[in-house]
């Protein structure tokens, strides 16, 4: 198909990269954007014709933080089912966390996993590398080999380098060798045994809390060593208030911080886990009202960058049991679009943001292609219908797993077509692709 | 009996299920039930034929021996399943339990558990109803029903009262159930302990006054509930150690000498003597520990008659 000349044609283009947000007709053409005119003026004659309606034409969402489970819990997710997901999510390039079993720590490894993913119909992958062998938070990966075999990020996900002197060494290596680091910014101690967000619900549902300053104290800590070193960092899902508010006075000390948060903190709170529900459990875990409007504020002023989804398939056997037993995690990638079309629409936003926090940023700040659709681009595209309306229903789910927080919740807006290097991976009219 | 317009919840989880008017009536109830147990003849054939499984996952002799009793007054057959030496031990899952009991199709399931809400998850998916007797650090409904109802006894109310409730909050589920159940019936409650021993908002989420210190606590109290320290877990680390917990915390006759004259003392036993208490004060009269385990027996076959009849009247056919 990659050969084959497509036209969209009437779609409304939002590409806050050109500027742009007007009816246009785009041509692809060998896999890329060849033309984008807003005369309207493209011919169909002898190309596939797609016409866009009253669709949105975006570039291609991406998601720079999920778990696809591959290798170790395919029972839970594997490369087909998750790239499939995110494709039906809107989502043209995922990158994946490397706390699998065994941890992607191992250039071999990166290098089977992306090439598998090459011959799978679904979004991109790109994929992080351990930033510590084994996620042990004591010895360095190998950075340079990491980076030769594809990877383009370092991450101990899940965990949190406790180790100052390693995270400083972290921070000055993973610069030289041109790989995004990541944190997952959660101090040990005070976040032990923690099961939901210390507070009243916690206290009244009898669970071990972790409070939010266990974040917000690993949070300075490497926007500390990210100041002393000179070099990029980027932390993932932030959770609450304190820690934004570092984070926006060390982007004011010019300190090259980046930042993303997941839909289900803008959307929920912790009063959602009233009633044990183990598909609202995950870390770090839903926070105060407080908390929630900070993260709104800050989506609103550009403190954060970036929303990702921390999408993380987990089976009934990891959910359906006692609270203290689930395992963190929710899946995400077919939900983040709406959720963020509505968040936009909340915060009185354009939809120009909503492409920036959910591909132009993302492309930015990972240093991979797309985040727009300007000649020679990667075909990579979204068509979205803003006229959606209806309930999630998680069955539906490309997922293997089922552990959504939103089950049942009306969505606004949806992803009815993706298309990857120009070939079409997701169509809603076609359920079976 | 009275109260025939209340509507009863299938199961009970916590007390915040109630009004002051169900807490009430259980209360009546349980008095009733209560009488029974001082006949010669111990026994009412209110639930004969029917099946109560007593799943202690947690051990709890005490909890369990009141609930067996109070079934078998009421001549239900029993039977108990514990965590050790059952299936439970090789790594079932309580999904697996729910299973097994569900097969069993028992008329109720009296369930003591260590994980918070584990009662809320078996109620969900059995049809029978689930009596929780104490889960994780969440609630203890029975425990609390009971104290309520000691206190009533002795001082013929519990509205207008004040009730201090001192010890390790963070960890009881007996203060927890205790906070609402006092509240709803209109108490005023403060709560102590070491802030190690303490959580968050606790005064707005219960409505409670807060103390780091017992004597404020105290002063004036109708009654207080020492509850106990669970030493062999936290000594050395959310508190120096039990001579330093006593000399801070513990009921002497100087600190009880705060509250009122009269004011009665509860605890949920088993008592840790010279730490939560000093054995003189274990030892007076206004000491009302015994007939909470009478009045346990008594709260437990009233909820089991509420339960199981109230089941039955909501699914009559299931009673056939
Ligand atoms: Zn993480």
């Amino acid at each position: 198909m990659t050969g084959q000349q497509i036209v969209i044609k009437n779609a409304r283009i939002i590409d806050p990269a050109q500027g742009l947000d007007q009816k246009v007709d785009a041509l692809i053409e060998g896999g890329r954007i060849a033309r984008i005119d807003p005369g309207l003026g493209i011919p169909g004659d002898g190309r596939k014709v797609i016409e866009a309606g009253d669709r949105w034409l975006l570039p291609g969402l991406i998601d720079i933080h999920v778990h696809l489970r591959e290798p170790g819990h395919e029972y839970k997710e594997d490369l087909a089912s998750g790239l499939a997901a995110a494709a039906a999510g809107g989502f043209t390039s995922v990158l994946a966390m490397p706390n699998t079993s065994p941890p992607v720590d191992r250039a071999e490894l990166i290098g089977s996993l992306l090439s598998k993913a090459k011959g799978l119909k679904g979004a991109r992958l790109y994929q992080s590398a351990a930033m510590t062998r084994g996620l042990k938070g004591e010895e360095l990966t190998e950075y340079n080999e990491l980076k030769l075999a594809g990877a383009v990020a370092v991450t101990d996900d899940g965990r949190w380098v406790t180790d100052s002197a390693v995270m400083r060494r972290v921070l000055c290596y993973a610069q030289v060798c041109g790989l995004l680091p990541i944190t997952h910014a959660q101090e040990g101690a005070l976040s032990k045994d923690g099961q939901i967000h210390e507070g009243r619900v916690s206290t009244r549902l009898g669970l071990r809390g972790f409070p939010a300053e266990a974040e917000s104290i690993a949070v300075y800590r490497d926007l500390a060593l990210a100041r002393l070193t000179d070099t990029p960092i980027h932390v993932c899902h932030v959770s609450s208030e304190l820690s934004l508010e570092l984070i926006r006075k060390f982007k004011s000390l010019g300190v090259r911080v980046t930042c993303e948060t997941a839909p289900h903190y803008l959307h929920l709170t912790d009063e959602d886990v009233a009633g044990y529900d183990t598909d609202k459990k995950m870390n770090p875990p839903l926070r105060a009202k407080a908390d929630q409007k900070a993260l709104r504020e800050a989506v609103k002023d550009g403190t954060i960058d970036l929303i990702a989804t921390d999408h993380a398939p987990h089976s009934v056997l990891e959910k359906e049991c006692e609270f203290m037993e689930a395992a963190f995690g929710v899946i995400g990638l077919e939900t983040a679009l709406s959720l963020t079309y509505e968040l936009i629409q909340d915060l009185g936003l354009g939809p120009a943001k909503l492409v920036e926090l959910l591909s132009l940023n993302p492309a930015k700040i990972l240093g991979i292609p797309g985040g727009t659709l300007a000649p020679g681009s990667p075909a990579d595209l979204t068509l979205f219908d803003p006229d959606h309306n209806g309930p999630y229903d998680v069955n539906t789910s490309k997922s293997k797993s089922r552990n959504s927080p939103f089950k049942g919740r009306n969505l606004k807006g949806k992803a009815v077509l993706t298309m990857v290097g120009g070939e079409i991976v997701f169509d809603a009219q076609e359920p079976t692709i | 009996m009275a109260y025939e317009h209340l509507s009863w919840p299938k199961d009970l989880i916590d007390l915040d299920q109630f009004t002051a008017e169900h807490l009430l009536a259980i209360l009546d109830s349980a008095e009733n039930f209560k009488e029974v147990s001082e006949r010669e003849i111990k026994k009412v054939p209110t639930l004969r034929g029917k099946l109560v499984v007593l799943f202690f996952h947690e051990n709890s002799t005490r909890t369990r021996l009141s609930f067996e009793v109070a079934a078998k007054r009421l001549s239900a057959d029993t039977i108990a399943l514990s965590a050790s030496g059952s299936s439970m031990s090789k790594g079932e899952t309580l999904l697996d339990t729910a299973r097994n009991i569900m097969a069993m199709n028992p008329d109720a399931l009296v369930i003591r558990h260590s994980a918070s809400g584990a009662p809320l998850f078996l109620g969900e998916r059995l049809a029978c109803p689930v009596l929780n007797a104490g889960d994780g650090a969440h609630a203890h409904p029975t425990q609390a029903l009971l104290d309520l109802m000691t206190i009533r006894q002795k001082l013929g109310r519990i509205d207008g009262l004040k009730v201090a409730i001192i010890g390790d909050i963070a960890h009881s589920r007996v203060a927890r159930s205790n906070m609402i159940g006092l509240r709803t019936l209109g108490a005023s409650v403060s709560v102590c302990g070491p802030p190690s021993m303490m959580v968050m908002g606790l005064r707005e989420e219960y409505g409670v006054s807060v103390h780091s210190r017992p004597e404020p606590a105290l002063e004036g109290a109708d009654a207080v509930i020492m509850l106990r320290i669970q030493l062999e877990r936290q000594s050395g680390r959310l508190f120096p150690g039990a001579r330093e917990y006593a000399s801070v915390y513990g009921l002497n006759a100087e600190r009880l000498a705060l509250a009122k004259p009269g004011c009665l003392l509860l605890h949920p036993g088993p008592v840790n003597q010279g730490v939560e208490l000093t054995p003189e004060v274990y030892d007076c009269p206004q000491s009302v520990i015994l007939e909470q385990v009478t009045n346990g027996v008594a709260i437990r076959m009233a909820l089991l008659y509420l339960l199981v009849d109230n089941s039955e009247r909501r699914n009559p056919a299931a009673a056939a």
